[in-house]
């Protein structure tokens, strides 16, 4: 996400300028806040073809994108990953690969950097390996402190990231005080948010309003003892603020993405609105799919917003916030997003919270990401 | 004392985590980096192509001089606040000093 907003920072001018491509949602981990499909395993068998991902690439640098992540899923579970990589380098892209770190051998590093890759976004859960572990559902954590040292060791610029939610938000301290003295330069503290998986475990998942602002406070410290040498990012939790996110800065307008399957999409999570028609590039041109697709325009721009955000102040803001939770929390994605305290529907955020608050209840075990946890076919008789 | 970043004879030199190019679908220069990308206003563009560790900043100056209408003073001034806010902002380093002969 463009997180600069500076003077200088492009408008996207209808240019798609941040590409993410899901390689594949094949995932060595079982992580309870996984932001894919809860039916990520039907799309094994039908992801794009080394030479249908070049398309795409092709496709969308014509288009203008510039920004370019590999994601997932696991992006390195795809054995051609080094041959995307370097095809995209050449094609004038800024290449970030985004990580769990597993899989993630000398070998390949040395292949990645030779391709051409610039930046590594790894994801690191807690700074104790029994809790990392517990929480991935794997044997993971070992494995991530040494992609973290032998990344830095080959020169690349890297962003450490670390989901936030009750289980590890009071890790913020000892995580920063631990990527300080790798000489990480940045960091990003993405307080998770409810889709998929996380939204089946939000009531477990969802910190207390005071955790959040103590870690802000621990993040803020650090920033003033750190000064320049790490950039901290903190990602602010839409739930708590009464305000919504710009999500994706806007449907259609700087965002594209390609699920394994090569649907395009204008966010990782759009899948979840039901009545649109995602279309892959296997059966359409980029171009069209992102300028005259009725899914890419269904939400773009500022036209289709409801009230209370049609006469609000704050629309070029914000754009009435996130299509994909306004489905997901009052069953219409053409709503306001329900994080924003003038929707409407605003009590369902603030329920979540206030349960999160409670002291005194039941907790239950996370779900795991697996197949078959979930079944979806009811719905599609 | 420590010497000033953009003191006349440093060789100011783009960060290594940070790529600067021509970008045709933008009409301009812009600045790639981990998580964001900045599309530069050409006198910014003009700078950041000579801060490459070989130009001086006394150097560079007298350059767009040379290559820019307007008064001598303006170019000067307009530069050194230009490299202040780059490196400020990380894009550049000082790059070594000149060593005196």
């Amino acid at each position: 996400m463009p997180k600069d907003s500076n003077g200088l920072t492009l408008d996207g001018q209808g240019k798609p300028l941040w590409l993410s491509l899901e390689l594949t949602y094949r995932c060595p981990l079982k992580c309870s806040w996984c932001n894919n499909p809860l039916d990520f395993d039907d799309y094994a068998a039908r992801e794009l073809s080394t030479e249908e991902w070049k398309r795409v690439l092709r496709e969308s640098r014509e288009l203008g994108a510039l920004q370019l992540g590999f994601t997932g899923g696991e992006p390195l579970q795809r054995t051609d990953l080094e041959e995307l990589v370097s095809y995209a380098n050449e094609l004038g892209f800024y290449t970030n690969l985004i990580t769990s770190g597993i899989g993630l051998t000398e070998e390949r590093l040395v292949a990645l950097k030779a391709a051409g890759l610039k930046q590594i976004q790894l994801s690191l859960q807690a700074t104790e390996a029994a809790v990392t572990d517990a929480l991935v559902g794997a044997t993971a954590h070992e494995r991530k402190l040494d992609a973290a040292r032998r990344i830095k060791a080959h020169g690349f610029p890297m962003v450490l990231n670390m989901p936030v939610f009750r289980q590890n938000i009071g890790m913020t301290d000892a995580m920063i005080a631990w990527a300080a003295e790798l000489g990480i330069e940045y960091i990003e503290f993405a307080n998770i948010q409810y889709y998929n998986w996380a939204l089946m475990n939000r009531d477990e998942l969802m910190p207390t309003l005071d955790q959040v602002r103590e870690a802000e406070q621990v993040v803020q410290r650090w920033r003033d003892k750190l000064g320049k040498k790490m950039t901290i990012y903190f990602v602010i939790p839409d739930y708590y603020e009464g305000r919504p996110k710009a999500c994706m800065n806007g449907w259609g307008a700087i965002h594209l993405t390609i699920a394994p399957d090569g649907v395009a999409m204008p966010c990782q999570e759009a899948r979840v609105i039901p009545g649109l028609e995602f279309e892959s590039v296997r059966d359409k041109p980029l171009a069209w799919l992102w300028h005259e697709s009725p899914l890419f325009r269904k939400y773009r721009g500022l036209d289709w917003l409801p009230e209370p955000c049609v006469s609000c102040d704050e629309k070029e803001k914000d754009f009435g916030g996130c299509r994909c939770q306004a489905f997901l929390l009052t069953g219409d994605a053409s709503n306001t997003d329900p994080a924003c305290g003038r929707s409407p529907h605003h009590a369902r955020v603030r329920e979540a919270v206030d349960t999160a608050a409670r002291p005194l209840r039941f907790r239950k075990p996370l779900f795991k990401r697996a197949a078959g946890t979930v079944t979806t076919a009811f719905l599609e008789d | 004392m420590t010497i000033p970043l953009t003191a006349t004879d440093r060789r100011p030199q783009l960060s290594p985590h940070f790529m600067f190019r021509w970008e045709a679908s933008q009409d301009a220069y812009i600045l790639l980096y981990p998580e964001g990308l900045i599309k530069l206003n050409p006198s910014a563009g003009e700078i950041l192509k000579r801060c490459d560790g070989q130009h001086t900043v006394a150097e560079l100056i007298a350059e767009l001089q040379a290559a820019f209408p307007g008064p001598a003073d303006d170019i000067d001034q307009g530069v050194r606040a230009f490299l202040d806010v780059a490196t400020d902002k990380g894009w550049l380093h000082a790059g070594e000093l000149v060593k005196k002969s």
